[in-house]
């Protein structure tokens, strides 16, 4: 399979990557020597096979369910949480006028 | 006096430790090197007052009789891919240029408990994407290795390309890595130093800026196995904060080092002999064997009949992670905002990250959107997740036959700067022989074996069974004792 530029810049979109005509363009054939080269694992027969879930046999474990179980991760963080916020704005992360 | 930008991290602590110098003296030296290596452009920024601080907290818990940790007194580089609080944190990008974390990821934590200090946060491929070294928003890393009468400046690798020039230029006595497909042992081998990534879950990946979530861990890197046995005991451990890390007690790696491999079986894939390898690569691959053999290990040839798939799938798998782990950086939580003038929301982030982004991040978040989008699912992302599972089987099967594996870390020695970069496919197969380990989530080694002719290190690397990082350090050992590769690059920046 190949993409081409309308295809690219789909992909673009969905990734939300403003990308021009020029880069569209520069990135086709790169994708595509890419995706030909990955081509070659349909050679391989994976009728029979499960597909990996976890590299290292573990099992996902349950935090004690009280509050704050972490602290560094639990609540009343906020001026951290903002700290690095481009515009945080009354306690809030800013974002511009959504009008649907 | 002694010359402390030559030790390692075995000396340094055991020097403080027995009051033959101050941890302030080390850290001081350190300092004074890494200032006089801005031309390396190791360093995106140093931190020489964190490393003072650490070492007077060192020399004052020795005063005061205490018991000191894994790693008192000793000086290192940490990889700009941890977060570190108040000292930002930018994995290469633009996008998260600026960013100044609010809490500590938990491997740098463990090393700074372990008495640790930090001399700065090392530069790397942006995202950890890249084996280079030439895909940081801050600019190349060159490697202190040149050719016989070149020049030319080198690739230390990547993506921990910052972590291996500091380690092999003398401007740190260890520092910290991560490998995704080969990003600890490919820079490790390009500058003569060693460098080994764990177990998958070994060490948490807490506070690690993420790239494919799945294959990312971190290592140590530096110029002996001692030294990456004593770090790796003190980076690693159980973190409830990690979903993925090990519940299991950290072994004492150091103390349980040793080079006699009598009874041992190591394993040669046959499928590693590929075209396209330099022939000082397969010299030095059969010396290695010669090495181990010495140690008293029986060499057995052995089978990994999907190796030449691991690449590949790879190439699916790790980008469809990265489209996911990456698709956070949107301009409002942290980072980069690029707002043109009416511009609304969905605007906004596709301005945030095409400006944010370069183009090695973007080409992979391209290919990983795609492959990861409906109607390909099954032919990319399904296709690629089956073969892991059959590389993953090739090495249970080996585990059979051999207790560890030997073969070379990288297809070739290091290049110049520059000459790789027109095609990003060649590129790519700089970690050939790194991958397959990486997908079964294995332990494996980069140690420094022989030189090639025009002056430039090349590695062996050596791959364990799960949890079996002892029998992956013992074997390097043994290698390192053998090959007494004592090279170091000439100073000239």
């Amino acid at each position: 399979m190949s993409v081409d530029k309308q295809t690219v810049a789909k992909i673009a979109s969905l990734a939300r990557i403003k990308m021009g005509d020029e880069e569209l363009e520069r990135m086709v054939p790169e994708l595509n020597n890419i995706l030909e080269w990955v081509e070659q694992l349909g050679e391989v027969d994976t009728s029979d096979v499960e597909p990996m879930t976890a590299v290292i046999p573990n099992t996902l474990r349950l935090r004690e369910d009280v509050i704050d179980a972490d602290p560094l991760t639990a609540g009343g963080k906020r001026e951290a949480v903002l700290a690095n916020a481009p515009a945080a704005e009354h306690g809030f992360f800013g974002v511009p006028k959504v009008i649907e | 006096m002694t010359e402390f930008t030559t030790l390692g991290v075995k000396d340094i602590r055991d020097g403080v430790a027995s009051g033959d110098f101050t941890a302030r003296e080390v850290a001081e030296s350190f300092n004074a090197a890494v200032a006089d290596a801005a031309s390396l452009n190791a360093f995106i920024v140093t931190t020489p007052d964190h490393a003072l601080a650490a070492a007077d907290a060192t020399d004052t818990a020795r005063a005061n009789g205490e018991t000191l940790g894994k790693m008192a007194g000793v000086p290192i580089g940490m990889k700009d891919l941890f977060a570190t609080q108040g000292v930002q944190t930018t994995a290469a990008s633009h996008i998260l240029e600026g960013f100044t974390p609010q809490y500590e990821s938990t491997v740098s934590a463990n090393l700074w408990a372990a008495g640790a200090g930090m001399l700065g946060k090392l530069n790397l491929d942006q995202f950890a994407m890249g084996s280079s070294n030439e895909t940081s928003y801050f600019g190349n890393v060159s490697s202190p290795w040149r050719k016989e009468g070149s020049n030319a400046a080198m690739s230390p690798g990547g993506s921990s390309g910052g972590s291996s020039t500091a380690v092999a230029a003398r401007i740190a006595p260890a520092a910290t890595g991560t490998d995704t497909g080969g990003s600890i042992r490919q820079p490790a081998a390009f500058t003569g130093i060693c460098g080994i990534k764990p177990t998958y879950g070994r060490c948490s990946r807490w506070g690690v800026v993420a790239f494919a979530s799945s294959l990312d861990q971190a290592g140590p890197m530096a110029r002996s196995v001692e030294d990456c046995a004593i770090m790796l005991e003190a980076m690693a451990g159980f973190d409830p904060k990690d979903a993925t890390s090990l519940n299991m007690d950290v072994p004492d790696w150091e103390a349980a080092l040793s080079a006699d491999l009598s009874g041992k079986k190591v394993g040669i894939p046959r499928e590693y002999r590929m075209e396209g390898t330099d022939q000082a690569i397969l010299d030095s691959w059969d010396q290695g064997k010669a090495w181990l053999k010495d140690a008293g290990a029986e060499i057995v040839d052995i089978s990994l009949p999907h190796t030449k798939y691991a690449l590949p799938a790879y190439y699916i798998i790790a980008p469809a992670e990265a489209s996911s782990n990456l698709a956070r950086y949107d301009g409002v939580r942290y980072g980069l905002r690029d707002l043109p003038d009416g511009a609304g929301l969905q605007d906004m982030y596709a301005e945030t990250r095409a400006a944010g982004f370069g183009d090695e991040v973007k080409r992979r978040i391209l290919i990983g959107t795609y492959v990861l989008s409906a109607g390909f699912y099954d032919a990319y992302y399904n296709q690629a997740q089956k073969i892991r599972t059959l590389v993953s089987q090739d090495f249970e099967k080996a585990w059979e036959q051999c207790d560890v594996i030997l073969a070379p870390t990288t297809p070739t020695p290091s290049f110049p700067l520059g000459s790789l970069d027109a095609d990003p496919l060649t590129m790519y197969l700089n970690d050939v022989f790194a991958v397959p380990a990486s997908l079964a989530g294995l332990p494996a080694m980069s140690v420094p074996a022989t030189m090639t002719t025009d002056g430039l290190p090349l590695g062996l690397q050596l791959v364990g069974k799960p949890f079996d990082e002892q029998g992956v350090l013992n074997a390097g050992l043994a290698i390192q004792q053998r090959a007494g590769f004592a090279a170091a690059p000439e100073k000239w920046w």
